[in-house]
């Protein structure tokens, strides 16, 4: 890869681990339209637990894993900042690993001749 | 107590169309790695990982809409399709909820392929669709784009919207009295709304993408104009 997709590459992440450290603590708490749909039909309390009615999220269940950085956050961070940043930096760390050692181990390498050999001839015809 | 669900939670479909939806999700993942593969080089594989955490990061800014006590956030099908094409870019939104589901205990591990074949397949496939009409239609200015990749992500949030309400009619667990045009409304509503938050972000990132490095931005360099160059050299009339 050239150097310049080296430095998009690290100016993107540096990008998302912003958005998933720092700006994520200014997300919006309320119910997203999936839930909030679910919702529909039931009083909540002001814990949010179901009080009434008769709605979808009645019936969810509990998670089957849950995990020290269940709901974007760390357990046992109190602090809402740090643990809200923290879990989506891990996030953003892992997410890149994760797709991007699964690409790279899948990616199409230069196998037909002409794919294998036209990066290596190429700049060399040119400088001679 | 605050829980942030963002997918489908456990309990909310019932366990077999649930199982039917992780073969269907399943199999299209496996298509899309066959296919993929032709796009992922050396070049396409770190970017389509930057693409899944950019993803991931955004997902977590949930931004309210119009309606009260509602939020949205990005599904992300439309932008990985614009930057890394349909087949890379359902991966990465796969590979997103994935992990959201096995370490952020975000949407059932069981209901993982509804959340994959609503985003990742139904998502990226309509986005995918609306994008190489549109590309091919309008001119290729940052205005064009940025109208493209608005268009392509709002129907993209709602047709996915109106997967999970197919998925409800087949194996939803709470009786709604046949009351289903109740939920398909309201979300429909929402995610029309959410959709004009995903449309601005795609429209945005796309567009800063292709002023730093067009060559970047798949859609732009596998679709080309329906006409190539109606309009003689600019430089060339005068």
């Amino acid at each position: 890869m050239k150097k310049r997709s080296w430095g998009f590459l690290v100016g993107g992440l540096l990008v998302a681990l912003l958005l998933a450290g720092v700006v994520s603590n200014f997300a919006s708490s309320h119910p997203d339209g999936l839930d909030s749909s679910l919702r529909e039909g039931c009083t909540f309390d002001a814990e949010d637990n179901i009080t009434g009615g008769n709605c979808p999220a009645q019936q969810e269940k509990e998670h089957e894993i849950g995990g020290p950085l269940a709901d974007y956050g760390i357990a046992g961070v109190d602090n809402d900042f740090l643990s809200t940043g923290l879990s989506g930096v891990l996030g953003v760390l892992l997410t890149f690993a994760v797709a991007g050692g699964a690409f790279w181990l899948v990616r199409r390498r230069g196998t037909p001749a002409a794919e294998a050999e036209a990066p290596e001839r190429a700049p060399a015809g040119r400088a001679s | 107590m605050e829980t942030l669900a963002m997918h489908i939670s456990n309990g909310i479909i019932n366990g077999p169309v649930a199982a039917v939806f992780a073969a269907i999700a399943l199999a299209a993942m496996a298509f899309a790695v066959l296919r993929g593969r032709q796009d992922l080089d050396d070049r396409l594989a770190p970017m389509a990982g930057l693409v899944a955490a950019f993803i991931f990061a955004v997902q977590m800014l949930n931004f309210p809409i119009f309606t009260a006590g509602v939020s949205g956030h990005l599904l992300g099908g439309a932008l990985a399709a614009l930057l890394v094409g349909p087949w890379v870019g359902a991966l990465c939104v796969a590979v997103v909820l994935v992990v959201q589901a096995l370490v952020f205990g975000d949407g059932g591990v069981a209901m993982l392929g509804l959340n994959i074949t609503n985003m990742a397949v139904l998502g990226t496939a309509v986005a995918y669709l609306l994008i190489a009409a549109l590309l091919r239609v309008l001119p290729r200015t940052p205005a064009g784009l940025a109208v493209t990749a608005f268009v392509s992500a709002l129907v993209s949030v709602v047709v996915a919207a109106m997967g999970f309400v197919l998925q409800y009619q087949l194996g939803g667990t709470t009786d709604l009295g046949g009351n289903l045009a109740g939920l398909a409304g309201t979300m429909a509503v929402s995610h029309l709304l959410i959709g004009i938050g995903e449309g601005l972000i795609t429209a945005t990132t796309v567009v800063t993408v292709a002023k730093v490095r067009p060559d970047l931005v798949y859609a732009l360099r596998a679709l080309k104009p329906a006409a190539p160059a109606p309009v003689p050299a600019v430089g060339g009339v005068r």
